[in-house]
């Protein structure tokens, strides 16, 4: 018997992973090419969520535009506030109370550590750590929620900062409750790094994948975790400080690859530099106001203002026209998220599907903020 | 602190080379004519004293009359920033150059543009809707929308 040799032709097809696949994280379609098992071509549909909040901030008053803002990031509600809440005082030339700059700020922090707890998180579960390193963060994650829960009763949508300062003064049982979260916490993050940072696994599947060289990165506006894993010691609040953050010492976690594990790497330190943060709120916190006077309906000048923020998945921004009127004229979100899109298709070619799943949850995306 | 840059310093050196390009210098902002915007970007991005490398945000804002598009660029280098705007007055087909091909960050935010304001952006790679869907009637974010 002779044997023959055959070539057999093959041709890429197109499978849809999404729009409501667990990896996804939320409603997120990836239209992607296969040459077999490698990724040819990958192209997002998004748009599912789109309620049009823009549109909808146009018909409501300054202060009634904080709710909105709490359902972009639902994860990192509490940045999204402040930085609609700057964008406000900016256009408006309103002041806030030292006090509730120390409040926001350790408001901003404590939500920077949960939001990236669940990045962690749900990254290590794309990552094939099923469930179990995710169960340890949401136990973390849960302590930070009683907090929020405890100054403004809300769990996920806290709607707790105002134009001009914040809702309430904190309650007396937050203080001890945030000493405790502090002293525990770092203890936590060890145990975290003793069960993954070297896991071979985990170094197997993320070391080198998913690369996003320097350049790139800032050529696509990437920013947050994104663009500090690229190398790019680039952080607004030591870049662009804003609120009080030119007071607190703290080091910008870089990585060196651009890889998915530095990406998941820095989202670790980060939360290492945030309790630094909360530390030395918490020692100079003072008495005082956390509101200042501001009429109900504030009619910012005419004008146009943009106030931005590090929030926990980068750059978020709000661009802010005022006509005279009661209502934003023009509201503009300058989303994270959806800018840290732009490269996926670059960051996934020539991978496989199985490290698609993790690439993208590298990036670490909220929906509800992508599609506004 | 990232510093913003007068507007009218950088208006004077834009002047020598692209005559005519400055409409109004305003605080940290230019107001460009449409048709030269792609060759002032490039100028700024290039040009090593300004090196504007990072792109913040573009945005638009239906004003009746015009649509203003507006650019914020960050130098990471330098740690400085400059707003540029443009105007288009055209209602029925308002079209403007791409700026993708020098920052391919503005690539979705110039389809959300087009999606929600129907600018049109020459050169873009692929302007096509982003978040509602092909065939949707009207832009919404324009004022004559609802």
């Amino acid at each position: 018997m002779t044997t023959k040799e055959v070539t057999i032709q093959t041709e890429p097809f197109v499978v849809n992973i999404g729009p409501a696949h667990p990896s996804t994280h939320g409603v997120f379609r990836m239209r992607t090419t296969l040459d077999g098992e490698v990724i040819v071509n990958m192209e997002p549909i998004f748009g599912y969520l789109h309620r049009g909040i823009e549109k909808l901030a146009e018909e409501r008053t300054y202060g009634g535009c904080i709710p909105l803002t709490d359902r972009l990031d639902y994860l990192a509600s509490m940045s999204n506030n402040m930085a609609y809440c700057l964008a406000v005082e900016k256009l408006a030339g309103i002041p806030v109370p030292l006090r509730a700059e120390y409040i926001r700020v350790i408001m901003a922090e404590l939500q920077r550590i949960a939001s990236h707890l669940i990045a962690v998180g749900a990254f290590l579960n794309d990552c094939g750590a099923f469930m179990t390193p995710i169960v340890y963060m949401i136990r973390e994650r849960e302590k930070i929620l009683d907090l929020f829960d405890m100054v403004c009763g809300q769990r996920l949508t806290y709607n707790y900062m105002r134009v001009g300062g914040v809702s309430q003064d904190l309650p007396a049982e937050f203080i001890p409750a945030l000493r405790k979260f502090l002293k525990e916490m770092p203890g936590w993050i060890n145990e975290y790094d003793r069960l993954l940072k070297q896991n071979e696994i985990l170094l197997a599947r993320a070391k080198g994948v998913g690369i996003l060289p320097r350049e790139l990165a800032i050529n696509i506006s990437a920013s947050g975790p994104v663009l500090r894993a690229s190398g790019v010691e680039w952080d607004l609040r030591r870049a662009d400080p804003y609120s009080i953050y030119d007071r607190f010492e703290f080091d910008i976690p870089t990585g060196s690859a651009g890889d998915c594990y530095d990406r998941y790497r820095v989202r670790v330190e980060e939360m290492r530099q945030s309790l630094r943060i909360l530390e030395q709120a918490l020692k100079g916190l003072p008495e005082g106001e956390v509101r200042s006077e501001v009429p109900h309906l504030i009619r910012p000048p005419v004008g146009e203002a943009y106030g931005h923020i590090e929030a926990p998945r980068g750059e978020l921004g709000f661009y802010l026209v005022s006509d005279g009127s009661i209502a934003p004229y023009r509201f503009h979100v300058r989303a994270p998220t959806l800018i840290n899109l732009t490269a996926l298709n670059d960051m996934m070619k020539g991978w496989k599907v199985a490290d698609l799943i993790l690439i993208f949850g590298s990036i670490d995306i909220c929906l509800a903020e992508v599609d506004r | 602190m990232t510093v913003a840059l007068s507007g009218s310093k950088i208006a004077k050196q834009l002047g020598k080379k692209f005559p005519g390009a400055v409409i109004k210098a305003g605080a940290d902002s230019l107001l460009l004519k449409g048709e030269s915007l792609l060759a002032v970007a490039e100028y700024l991005k290039t040009t090593p004293d300004l090196d504007f490398d990072f792109l913040n945000y573009i945005t638009a804002v239906d004003y009746y009359d015009y649509f203003e598009v507006v650019y914020q660029f960050t130098s990471l280098k330098h740690n400085h920033g400059l707003v540029l705007k443009v105007r288009c007055y055209d209602r029925e087909n308002p079209t403007l150059p791409s700026v993708v091909s020098l920052w391919r960050g503005a690539d979705l935010q110039e389809r959300e543009i087009y999606d929600l304001l129907g600018i049109s952006f020459e050169g873009h790679p692929n302007l096509r809707r982003i978040v509602l869907w092909e065939g949707f009637d009207g832009h919404p974010l324009r004022k004559d929308f609802l």
